[in-house]
């Protein structure tokens, strides 16, 4: 091994060797931490091409500070993201920490930032529980009641009165089957069975048996995106679709990075979300049409624009402090921001640290030849109803 | 209950398909390869790739998908299988994790992440109700082919002097070889076809299992070893036996108790190496 | 045992074992070079500690695959055990993690000494897969019972101070790596004993050739059962020691992954002389670090191809070079398995 013990040793000297980097006070470093490998790849694909987008088109200087972004792979492990956490803050002297592609990965960081005192900006992770373990996280992606809780209403007034509901067995879709759930209930519906996923390796046909034999108005379903295509595949080939029960659930399922690629299967679905790529507003058509170009035809989805207001809302507090990067400032200013996203207006409470936004009903139909999520109906200004619901 | 039952069997005889060449593999040439499911990842990628980019019609990219795979893996075991089939397990192991880490990212490179769909054609969707009991069409065709495939193989082995001679070199290859046999091509012609087969059991089970991503070898490779340590090395019937039962209890069990899960099929397995730790079917010298 | 005659070759034998024995100075020297890497860059401790526990956790996994010749990919199940052993330990109150680290360890032992069993029946394809088997069961069990575990959200800690005096948590980085180094230290040291001990030199006897082995009188299922579960306790303080030192356990502690990997590292680092484990944890550590900066879609590419032409080129051939050079150096038996 003594070709290996050279190189063992030349390796650990160049990792040791490598400067690390110098507190500069013209630069602003942003750490971006999101799984770029392993199963939620695409995840961490989308949202480095929203990050990296905003600073495309607003230029990387702002309020005197120039930005230096630094993207990071934790492969989906939470003690790696804990790691790289802890040397973006100490080494790289990172003043803002964002993405977080998972619960678990968020939950990892959430100490080191309160000790450290450094925002951190959740982008993608939607479990409610998340922006209360730690007084500097902020969020920019949503929560599942945010989502769940709207399509409750929209049933109870669209006559819709016994519903399955189908999640994938995890925070996010335990989150949405008891906001669902509950909302659903106290109007006067009734869940005729809450069945969960496992979340790895699903094969929904087994459940959507299930589903068929409880014959219900409609089924209600979370799947992290990704798994959407083949639950409406099996849920067609069950022959649901004709059965007359409707299929609605949050966006997640109809998520606009696999939209285009369903097939027929998907058309008629109604979900609610906080963002489509087919919203009609001037903001996300540049938006798209600038993503798009980028990234060689990708559509943007849900969690391009959670780190393209990731970043606007980094540039938007170091606006508003003059260009001061230092955590307690950085977070005051950042409570209260509000601004025109591609997804609509949006805010960050100042109690919650959470988002604030639209949510869309939307119905999946074919523009120009391609699915797409085309909203039919608002409810402006929604906030988090788990927190709502404990103040 | 009788769709939940039909169910379970076309999975199980997807199964089958995808996990048969791994058991001959194993049962021939004693040799473990991690990377079948590579293999299965190409057939599946061939049908999707010629349906959405070439628009062949789904049936005559089956046959392609059998081929394209059937060669790679001919080629494959002439040029580096072959050098490893006397080493230990440990090397086999690592040289056919190694070769499905390369797989993967190659996949990913040419291919992108994103999962490559299979749109059926329509005669292929929906369902029929047959007395009662539904069952979706393509499940039927699944059904229908992997059986033939079953059958085919059987008296392949069975009828044929080639099949004689190739059960001959699996019961003891260096007496074969002494007789005349052409071990080397048996084990070639073995490999491609195995290779093949999971090819086609990667075309047909895309659909099912929500589009082909470069993930797949890896997520599926745990199953097919399941199959075959469940069923035991003894060539077809083993490994039909376990993908059946496999494949019902699998499906059983999630829509019997949702909570339990993937867990079903690793107890089973684990309960099954516990009682007979060959497998179902065992070999004659208990390999 | 056996009873040794006392004749001249018996003696020369003694001498000879009794030579091996003894600490060389590179050895020395490497736990010297380890200890003051630590100390001297603060701002790498996690680092650091990352590569000490998979240090730990490869060397876990020498003792079966290098010493004994136990092919295992489930090794994981152990890891992942004594991490979330440690975990609801802490969360149940028990703040010292020393004696949570013990705990943790016990229990993975527990798990190996029943599992052994399975080990010592049918063909290398099944033994394989029981090892994969509890794996994936463990992991499965600790997602249905989200309640303790957490589930998929994973679950984070809060430790005590190590002997009531040294923090390890967040401000307590460069600690929390001594820990981890003398954690692993400790355990080595105990590990080079048993594997130079009479105890030892059965094992290798075993993985040379079992059925000899047993003829010669050596209760070989026994001999695999106790050393499975020596193994289990060490990947389990592994795990105890990532759980404790980094405040977080989530379900991918279970997955095949950690397990490939673990392998992965013992056999660049090479199998059998027990610092393989140690030196391919660093290796493909810093390697993945460097690379997953330049492309992280790709880096198992690398890993992968690395591992083909390993095995092709023979590890034999290799391990022939390092035990040459290392005969001068360690004293341990250096045929990789």
């Amino acid at each position: 091994m003594k070709t290996v013990q050279w190189i063992s040793g030349f390796a650990l000297a160049a990792a040791l060797a490598a400067p690390a980097a110098r507190a500069d006070d013209a630069t602003v470093t942003v750490g971006l931490i999101l799984p770029m490998t392993g199963p939620v790849a695409s995840t961490g694909k989308q949202e480095r091409a929203g990050a990296e987008l905003y600073i495309a088109q607003h230029g990387d200087t702002v309020a005197g500070k120039k930005i230096a972004l630094i993207v990071k792979d934790d492969t989906g492990a939470a003690d790696v993201t804990k790691r790289l956490a802890q040397e973006l803050i100490g080494n790289d002297h990172a003043k803002v920490l964002m993405g977080f592609g998972l619960t678990p990965l968020a939950l990892a960081v959430a100490p080191v930032s309160a000790e450290a005192k450094v925002p951190e900006i959740v982008t993608a992770a939607a479990t409610a529980m998340i922006t209360e373990k730690s007084p500097y996280i902020v969020r920019t992606s949503f929560t599942l009641p945010q989502a769940s809780a709207p399509m409750a209403d929209w049933c109870l007034q669209n006559k819709i009165k016994k519903v399955v509901t189908i999640v994938s067995d995890y925070g996010p879709g335990l989150d949405a089957e008891k906001w669902f759930g509950d909302t659903f209930k106290k109007g006067g519906g009734e869940i005729t069975e809450a069945i969960r996923v496992p979340l790895k390796n699903p094969d929904f046909a087994p459940f959507l048996q299930r589903v068929k034999d409880d014959a219900p108005d409609a089924v209600f379903v979370f799947v992290p995106s990704g798994f959407g295509a083949i639950f409406m595949k099996q849920f067609v080939e069950r022959g649901l679709d004709k059965s007359g029960v409707k299929l609605i659930g949050t966006g997640d399922v109809t998520d606009d990075d696999l939209l285009a690629d369903m097939g027929d299967s998907a058309l008629g679905a109604v979900t609610t979300h906080h963002y489509s790529a087919a919203h009609d507003s001037s903001e996300n058509k540049a938006f798209v049409a600038a993503f798009e170009k980028a990234n060689g035809g990708m559509r943007p989805n849900f969690m391009a624009v959670g780190a393209y207001d990731g970043m606007a809302l980094v540039y938007h507090a170091l606006e508003a402090t003059k260009g001061a990067a230092d955590g307690e400032s950085l977070l005051a200013a950042m409570k209260g921001a509000s601004w025109v996203s591609p997804r609509g207006p949006v805010s960050i409470d100042p109690t919650t640290r959470d988002m604030v936004q639209n949510i869309y009903v939307r119905k999946v139909e074919k523009v120009d030849g391609q699915l797409y999520n085309v909203e039919f109906a608002t409810i402006p200004a929604v906030k988090d109803p788990y927190k709502a619901a404990k103040n | 209950m009788l769709t939940i039952l039909l169910d379970g069997i076309a999975y199980g005889m997807l199964l089958f398909v995808l996990s048969c060449g791994l058991s001959v593999t194993l049962g021939l040439m004693n040799f473990i390869n991690l990377a079948h499911g590579a293999f299965a990842m190409l057939g599946g990628y061939v049908t999707a790739l010629l349906m959405s980019r070439a628009g062949v019609p789904f049936i005559a990219t089956l046959p392609i998908a059998f081929v394209v795979p059937a060669l790679v893996g001919a080629a494959l075991e002439r040029t580096l299988y072959r050098r490893l089939y006397g080493a230990s397990p440990l090397d086999q192991v690592l040289f056919t994790i190694g070769l499905v880490f390369m797989a993967m990212p190659i996949a990913n490179f040419f291919l992108g992440d994103q999962p490559q769909q299979v749109h059926l054609p329509a005669w292929l969707s929906g369902r029929v109700e047959f007395h009662g009991v539904g069952i979706g069409v393509y499940r039927i065709f699944t059904i229908g082919i992997c059986a033939t495939i079953a059958t085919a193989l059987q008296i392949f082995l069975v009828g044929t002097r080639f099949g004689a001679r190739l059960r001959a070199c699996v019961d003891d290859a260096r007496v074969a070889s002494g007789l005349g046999v052409n071990v080397d091509m048996m084990f070639a012609v073995t490999f491609a076809v195995g290779s093949g087969l999971a090819g086609l059991g990667g075309a047909l089970a895309a659909d099912v299992v929500g589009g082909i991503d470069p993930s797949f070898p890896l997520r599926f490779m745990v199953t097919f070893l399941i199959v075959v340590t469940i069923g035991g090395s003894n060539g077809i019937l083993g490994a039909l036996v376990g993908s059946l039962l496999l494949g019902v209890l699998d499906v059983a069990g999630k829509y019997y108790v949702p909570s339990i899960g993937a867990f079903i099929i690793y107890f089973v397995m684990v309960v099954t190496l516990i009682l007979r730790p060959q497998g179902l079917f065992v070999r004659g010298d208990g390999r | 045992m056996i009873a040794a005659p006392a004749s001249p070759g018996f003696e020369r034998i003694a001498a000879h074992l009794q030579r091996r024995a003894r600490w060389r100075w590179s050895e020395v020297a490497f736990w010297l070079a380890l200890l003051a890497a630590v100390l001297a860059f603060p701002s790498r401790a996690g680092f650091f500690n990352e590569i000490l526990i998979a240090g730990l956790f490869a060397l876990s996994l020498d003792l079966i695959l290098g010493l004994t010749g136990i092919v295992s990919l489930g090794h994981a199940a152990f890891f992942g055990l004594g991490a979330y052993a440690a975990a609801i330990l802490s969360s149940q109150g028990l703040a010292d993690p020393t004696l949570g680290l013990l705990i943790a360890s016990a229990l993975s032992g527990a798990l190996g000494l029943a599992t052994a069993p399975l080990l010592l029946r049918g063909s290398d394809l099944t033994r394989l897969m029981v090892t994969m088997g509890i794996a994936l069961m463990l992991g499965e069990v600790a997602n249905r019972n989200a309640d303790i575990t957490g589930g998929a959200d994973g679950l984070n800690l809060t430790m005590g101070p190590v002997l009531g005096l040294f923090p390890i948590d967040f401000t307590g980085q460069r600690n929390a790596a001594l820990y981890s180094l003398g954690v692993l230290f400790l355990l080595f040291v105990l590990a080079r004993r048993l594997a130079q001990s009479p105890f030892g030199l059965s094992l290798s006897a075993i993985r040379e050739n079992r059925l000899r082995a047993g003829a010669l009188g050596i209760s070989t299922s026994r001999r695999i059962i106790a050393i499975y579960a020596v193994a289990a306790a060490y990947a389990g303080a592994a795990g105890a020691l990532l759980a404790q030192t980094t405040q977080i356990v989530s379900l991918d502690l279970f997955d095949f992954h950690r397990s490939a990997d673990v392998m992965l590292m013992l056999i660049i680092g090479g199998a059998g002389y027990l610092y393989g484990g140690i030196i391919g944890a660093a290796i493909f550590i810093v390697v993945k670090d460097v690379i997953s900066g330049a492309t992280p879609e790709y880096w198992e590419f690398w890993i992968g191809a690395m591992l083909v032409v390993l095995v092709l080129v023979g590890r034999e051939r290799i391990a022939a070079h390092a035990r040459r050079t290392l005969r001068m150096l360690v004293p341990l038996k250096g045929r990789a398995a």
